[in-house]
């Protein structure tokens, strides 16, 4: 391979191993440094173009760090009350039953304020998908505990740790839908490695293809960092989360197609 | 049939296509209706119930966000609940129909009608500057009537109408006359999020803006929509008001009784007329203070602690007294209570 010098030869389109999804906007993300939502974005971004499913999907977004990611997709959204998107996509993929529509939401918003909103979707089995970022905190308010703050973890109203006697204990939603009969593929994902990337990615892309059947809801939670509220930098928040949130949270699926016949036989 | 069950089959002759609800008495019978019903077969129309009001109100918002008919309905307690979401979708500028079929209150109150929901639905309800178009029917044919016209409204100004009943024509039975059936519309209004085709710009529903001078020109422009429905869609009916020398207003049941109360005084000689507000937002200010310049005074009989005397009052503007009678908790004023108060105001014991 011959030698490429300059910014002139990078961006031949023969050099080019990697680009921008035609999805995203020229928008420029807000968000802080190392912080895993813009990735997660880029891949929901590029499964949109390259499944060319763009005049069929409606996205809905939460309220929260992602509040404006309708400013970030080139597809149509509706923006939600704090925790209420999973109801505003069952109002939606309802009335437009042919559609793609999914929910893009945090931990505050999906595991908090928007609990029975997200129980009572899944248990309906309404066919959307349901993205969870969850970086156990709010982001957007400054770094507050969240419904997944992992116990004795540090946030501005749980400053000297969260004390799970008297402030509850995280709560592991992933794994609380993929009980219900409703949801039809769940999984846990990470986006903090490049390996981590390309099995989110496969994650998400089964996702999208298994809402076609209309056989359920799908819901992929993406743990995720939050370096600004976590108060680290990038490379550190990657570690603690690897080191913090995993054994908590461990990636992997919790509920996949194949496997639902054999789980029904043994419940019965 | 009874006043909630004309909702509910005006709603599907209508062409809506959606209905989201979540039981409460007294107006469970629309949802009940609706699933007995089962339109889905014959319109297409979808009806759900929802895990809760909230819930509920938030469907709607995805459905009209894609430019759908749809609606939901509740009764008091319930509609605080929706206040939220009846916010949102009053500031992403959204069309749907809310029904309140009013229960006493405050607090879970009682199931027994009233009118103590009038500032809840009159001045806004739910937080920032919005206004609900408000229709407030007075019978079970008006029930079943303004639902294609609330659908009408909120379509042509992209806003949240609402229908405020209560207990007493939501259980009431009358003979009602029903509309034909009305297909539902394929007319996708160009602001609908439907999925994005190569030929538009993306849609985007919200009511988010973080610049103050992006919003406050938003204000504005929902200041001028309802300035315009001010200008335009006030209704409203008058009996017996031409010479009339006392004036009552009232809405929904308490204009059924004061009806009663005019015949009743008439009878003993006092010249009393009743104007009964039709559209509650917006309100007819104007007629109420032109008849202000031509009568002795007013008395607003509600089933409430006073609410909509304030309008009233406010469109009078001090040019001769306005009185109020009315009952709460569940009780509704007789004509002659009516009659009886209003002897007492004229002559001032």
């Amino acid at each position: 391979m011959k030698e490429i010098t300059g910014i002139s030869e990078i961006v031949k389109s023969e050099n080019l191993a990697y680009k921008k999804s035609g999805i995203l906007t020229e928008d420029i993300m807000h968000y802080c440094p190392g912080c895993g939502h813009s990735t997660a974005h880029r891949i929901l971004a590029e499964i949109i173009e390259e499944e060319g499913i763009q005049h069929d999907t409606i996205g809905v977004s939460p309220v929260g760090c992602s509040v404006f990611l309708y400013n970030y997709l080139d597809i149509d959204w509706q923006e939600a009350a704090h925790g209420r998107a999973p109801a505003v996509a069952t109002g939606i993929k309802r009335l437009l039953p042919d559609k793609f529509v999914f929910t893009y939401q945090g931990d505050g918003d999906l595991a908090a304020i928007g609990t029975a909103e997200t129980i009572h979707s899944c248990n309906r089995g309404e066919n959307i998908l349901i993205i969870f970022v969850n970086n156990g905190i709010y982001g957007m308010t400054g770094g507050q505990m969240a419904p997944t703050t992992l116990p004795g973890m540090k946030s501005s109203t749980s400053p000297y740790g969260r004390d799970v006697k008297t402030m509850g204990n995280p709560l592991k939603m992933t794994d609380i839908v993929a009980t219900l009969p409703g949801t039809y593929y769940v999984t846990r994902q990470s986006v903090h490695t490049p390996a981590n990337v390309r099995k989110a990615k496969k994650a998400l892309r089964k996702a999208v293809h298994y809402q076609k059947l209309n056989k359920g809801t799908c819901f992929v939670e993406i743990v995720s960092n939050c370096p600004s509220g976590w108060k680290m930098t990038p490379v550190q928040s990657n570690k603690w989360m690897e080191e913090n949130m995993f054994p908590f949270y461990p990636l992997g699926d919790l509920k996949i197609p194949e496997a639902q016949p054999v789980q029904q036989t043994k419940s019965e | 049939m009874k006043g909630n069950e004309a909702i509910a089959e005006a709603a599907i002759r209508a062409g809506a296509d959606g209905y989201f609800g979540y039981p409460i008495t007294p107006q469970s019978e629309i949802l009940e209706y609706l699933m007995e019903a089962n339109p889905y077969e014959k319109t297409g129309m979808v009806v759900l119930q929802a895990e809760s009001e909230i819930a509920a109100i938030n469907m709607v918002y995805g459905g009209a966000g894609c430019g759908k008919k749809v609606m939901t309905s509740s009764s008091s307690p319930g509609i605080s609940l929706k206040q939220e979401g009846i916010t949102y979708i009053a500031g992403a500028e959204l069309p749907c129909l809310i029904v309140n079929v009013v229960r006493g209150g405050p607090g879970l109150g009682t199931i027994q009608p009233a009118q103590s929901d009038y500032f809840q639905a009159v001045k806004g309800g739910g937080h920032g500057d919005y206004h609900l178009i408000v229709l407030a029917p007075s019978s079970v044919q008006e029930m079943a009537d303004f639902v294609g016209l609330a659908f009408d409204l909120a379509f042509k100004y992209r806003n949240p109408a609402m229908i405020l009943s209560d207990g007493a024509i939501g259980q009431m039975m009358e003979k009602v006359w029903l509309g034909p059936q009305q297909e539902r519309s394929k007319t996708v209004p160009e602001w609908a999020t439907t999925g994005k085709p190569e030929t538009r710009q993306r849609n985007i529903i919200t009511s988010l803006e973080l610049d103050p001078n992006r919003q406050e020109i938003f204000n504005l422009k929902l200041v001028a929509k309802y300035n315009e429905i001010r200008e335009k869609e006030v209704r409203f009916e008058e009996f017996q008001c031409e010479d009339a020398e006392y004036m009552l207003v009232a809405y929904g049941t308490s204009a059924r009784v004061c009806q009663k109360a005019v015949e009743l005084a008439r009878e003993q000689g006092i010249k009393v007329g009743l104007l009964r507000p039709i559209t509650l937002f917006p309100y007819p200010s104007k007629q109420i203070n032109k008849l202000a310049g031509r009568v002795r005074l007013f008395l607003t009989v509600e089933m409430s602690a006073g609410q909509m005397v304030e309008d009233v009052r406010l469109a009078v503007n001090g040019k001769v007294p306005v009185h109020y009678y009315g009952r709460m908790g569940g009780m509704i004023p007789t004509p002659d209570e009516v009659v009886d108060n209003l002897k007492k105001i004229i002559t001032g014991s």
